[in-house]
């Protein structure tokens, strides 16, 4: 198997100022596999994400994107971004949102165009975003916003999407609906694709694997690799157990004691562990 | 040029006198206020309010009355009931609506402006409403000032620990069962009433130097509310105090002999003090976020 | 008079446009405050005996620059509000040492019709013009980075020198516009056409250029009704334009009331 990842992330370091959030984290997400980035909030999804981006930098470590080192900018890279505020009175229709994600930055203004139009119709259906190619997308509920944002993000063919929490303030069939789109997606174009989430149950039944991040360092694999009592109390630093509840995984963890009981050093973030939700 | 710093006659002239007074009241009391706009961030909204105080003013003098401490009180409570009534939940909405309503409230300024300017075929009109009257500040007004200025002190004290929680979270607020609108409703009031007397001292356009500066000024120092209030107040009125000083002063100063605008000097103060407070905080960069961050508000 | 609605019609198609993003990029404070600064340059170019518009252009420049420099998101409202009433208050200043103190003020802070001559007339069309089309060339990545910054950084865009450069695009539209409708309510020219289209359409482009029309059509009515009366443009620019986004409310207002009606049977 010498297929280069799309995506290869080697000891990556990050943080904001003197508060240090990602210590040795690694992973690598490959041509249609589908990568979930598990944490509670704070533990550091977000800034992952945005490292891996180019929106920060990091303090240490490698990200390498196509094999090559990311670059501002890379066009092979579509996200959606996770809290999209938009005024109800923006005159931009779901339409207009997607054709940005051509030429959003090129300068000047989009000369008409057959070739324009035709794909970003044919991005609308992709995400099912026909019936209100026209509205307002300030007027979009959060379901249909967040499907106009992925057509956005992939109507420039990028080889890796990432996705920040895109299920946050989804109602259940909106979460259901935006799963089955992003996997089916991510099969039919070969796409490598990162999703971060604080809650792994809506999307066990499609990621090919965990990134499972914690106390500032990740462990990654399968889900039957990385979601076990072991593995995830090694990660914090404390007891953790694992319940299987039906067909949902619950993880609960103790308050993170005090620094001499972990050996993570002086500057690691500890958390307050809360009950990770039970969807 | 006599190169004293307190030129003769300073303490004993009745209108410099009259104006250390009145300017010391307008400071305190848009320094108590103010403090809760810059923690709100409605800046936008109290120059507005100055602004129509421009309307209100120009309007008082063509009905007559010249004083324009009326005009500017009314006109700025009409605003703020305008921008409640628009009542809009999110702050780029609430700032459109507030500058066009601003936008009609100035064209109605210039209209005023103009007709009291042909009227009276002189032009000491205009400048007393934009940039202040407080070296010919009529002494039967103070009673009205001080009331005025009293109501809204009135108000921030009743209000106090509601109006900065609400300010400050207004969620947890509602949570804890305060009555945020009718507590930002009251502090509206407060806001106009504190610039109307503002715009008598420096003048309706001018008057948001005196809300927010020393406010301003004095949150960066301490982010204890009790205690930059009280540092506010007393920036506010050094800085009015020493912009009198100085133009008083001017008299003698190039280029023209007849001394500089007070209210361009208690400004230039008020920038100057906003500024040095910036220099020893520049140091201390160990907290990035702001601990007086206001989130939406109305 | 031909200077006038010459003039006028520069104004309009230069505040509609980039009134347009400053609407939507939420600078409705910028574009009251920046002209403030701006009155402060005219103020000093008339005591220096120099143009007015020059005077405008130095200013705005430099007000675009600070406001770039000191602003961060939400927390330079105090910074903006105290850097531009002091530049309009140095305007004072610099009127108190000149011999024509009022009128000056007056017509600089409300505009004048008359006030546009034939030497003014060049800089207003090559100011205009170039804020025009760098409003223009700016259009994608300023529409993209109004929306979602955040996928507009990840592209590429340096979001921070675009709002630079709409900052200085905005000082070169201001100090084309503020010798005809004056300091005090350019900033009315910009952002009520603006409102009023946003809400009339979605279509970006569509609104963009509705935008212009209601601001030509502002501007004209403001001129000609300014010129039977005698009363100041600025009168009619800032109550023609709030009418104007009063009507485009209420029309939406209606047009929902009716689509609930309808939706509900």
């Amino acid at each position: 198997m010498s297929v280069t990842p799309k995506l290869s992330v080697t000891g990556l370091q990050a943080g904001y100022g003197d508060v240090r959030v990602l210590w040795d984290v690694s992973l690598t997400a490959a041509a249609g596999e589908l990568v979930c980035i598990i944490g509670s909030n704070g533990a550091g999804k977000t800034t992952l994400l945005r490292v891996i981006l180019g929106l920060q930098p990091s303090s240490g470590g490698i990200v390498l994107v196509n094999g090559r080192p990311r670059g501002r900018g890379n066009a092979a890279i579509g996200y959606v971004p996770q809290k999209v505020l938009i005024d109800p009175d923006m005159p931009l229709r779901a339409r207009d949102l997607v054709a940005l994600g051509l030429d959003g930055q090129r300068p000047g203004i989009p000369l008409p165009s057959r070739r324009r139009r035709a794909l970003v119709e044919e991005m609308l259906s992709a995400v099912d975003a026909t019936d209100f190619a026209d509205a307002r997308v300030g007027n979009l509920s959060g379901g249909e916003l967040q499907r106009v944002l992925i057509a956005h993000a992939l109507i420039s063919r990028p080889k890796l999407l990432l996705l920040d929490e895109p299920l946050a303030n989804l109602d259940i069939r909106s979460e259901q609906e935006v799963v089955e789109l992003i996997a089916r997606i991510a099969r039919e174009q070969q796409l490598a694709v990162l999703i971060s989430a604080h809650d792994m149950n809506p999307l066990l039944q499609v990621m090919d694997r965990i990134v499972y991040l914690a106390a500032g360092r990740a462990a990654s694999g399968t889900v039957g690799e990385v979601v076990r009592s072991d593995v995830l109390s090694s990660l914090y630093g404390s007891h953790v157990d694992v319940l299987h509840v039906h067909d949902r995984v619950v993880v609960v963890a103790g308050r993170a004691t005090d620094s001499s009981d972990t050996d993570d050093g002086g500057s690691a973030q500890h958390e307050n562990l809360d009950f990770v939700r039970l969807s | 040029m006599t190169g004293q710093l307190f030129e003769p006659g300073f303490f004993t002239n009745d209108a410099v006198q009259t104006a250390l007074l009145v300017g010391a009241v307008v400071a305190v009391i848009s320094a108590c206020v103010g403090i809760f706009t810059v923690i709100r961030s409605q800046a936008f909204t109290g120059e507005t309010l100055g602004d129509l105080g421009t309307t209100g003013g120009s309007a008082s003098y063509l009905l007559g009355v010249s004083n324009p401490l009326w005009g500017f009180a009314t006109a700025a409570l009409i605003g703020a009931g305008l921008i409640e009534l628009l009542g809009v939940r999110r702050r780029p909405d609430r700032d459109l609506a507030t500058g066009i309503v601003l936008g009609a409230g100035l064209g109605l300024a210039a209209l005023f402006l103009y007709l009291d300017t042909t009227s009276s075929s002189t032009t000491g009109v205009s400048i007393t409403i934009l940039f202040g009257s407080l070296f010919v500040f009529n002494t039967a007004t103070l009673p009205a000032l001080i009331a005025l200025g009293a109501v809204a002190l009135a108000l921030i004290a009743v209000s106090y620990r509601m109006l900065l929680l609400s300010s400050i979270s207004p969620e947890l607020a509602a949570a804890r069962g305060i009555p945020v609108r009718l507590v930002g409703a009251a502090y509206l009031v407060a806001l106009a009433l504190a610039v109307a007397l503002a715009a008598v001292t420096i003048g309706a356009v001018l008057s948001t130097a005196l809300l927010i500066g020393p406010p301003a000024t004095a949150l960066r120092l301490t982010k204890r509310p009790g205690l930059a209030m009280l540092t506010a107040a007393a920036t506010g009125v050094l800085a009015t105090w020493l912009g009198i000083l100085l133009a008083y002063d001017s008299y003698y100063w190039p280029p023209v002999q007849h001394g500089w605008p007070v209210s361009f000097l208690i400004v230039a103060v008020i920038f100057a003090f906003y500024v040095l407070a910036q220099l020893p905080v520049l140091r201390r960069r160990t907290d990035r976020r702001a601990p007086v961050a206001a989130t939406t508000n109305p | 008079m031909i200077n006038t609605w010459l003039a006028a019609t520069i104004v309009a198609i230069v505040a509609g446009t980039v009134g347009f993003f400053a609407v939507l990029r939420r600078s409705a404070f910028a574009a009251h405050a920046l002209p403030q600064g701006a009155f402060a340059g005219a103020a000093c170019a008339s005591l220096l005996g120099l143009s007015t518009i020059l005077g405008l252009f130095v200013f705005s420049i430099i007000g675009a620059i600070l406001i770039a420099l000191l602003g961060r998101r939400g927390r330079h409202d105090a910074v903006t509000a105290l850097t531009l009433v002091l530049m309009l208050s140095l305007g004072a200043l610099f009127l108190s040492f000149s011999v024509e103190y009022a009128p000056e003020i007056y017509s600089l802070l409300f505009g004048e019709i008359l006030g546009v001559s034939r030497s003014d007339l060049l800089p207003i069309t090559i100011l205009g013009a170039v804020s025009v089309l760098a409003t223009i060339a700016l259009y994608r990545p300023l529409l993209l980075s109004s929306v979602i910054s955040d996928a507009a950084e990840a592209r590429g865009l340096n979001t921070r020198r675009l709002e630079l450069c709409f900052l200085l695009v905005m000082a070169l539209a201001i100090s084309a516009t503020v010798p005809v409708v004056g300091t005090f309510l350019v900033f009315s020219l910009m952002i009520a056409p603006a409102g009023s289209a946003r809400i009339l359409t979605a279509n970006p482009l569509g609104a963009l250029g509705l935008s212009i029309l209601i601001a030509l059509a502002t501007v004209w009515a403001s001129i000609a009704a300014a010129y039977q009366t005698n009363w100041p443009v600025g009168f009619y620019v800032g109550t023609i334009g709030a009418a104007g986004y009063i009507l485009a409310r209420t029309r939406q207002a209606w047009r929902s009331a009716v689509f609930k009606a309808n939706t509900a049977q």
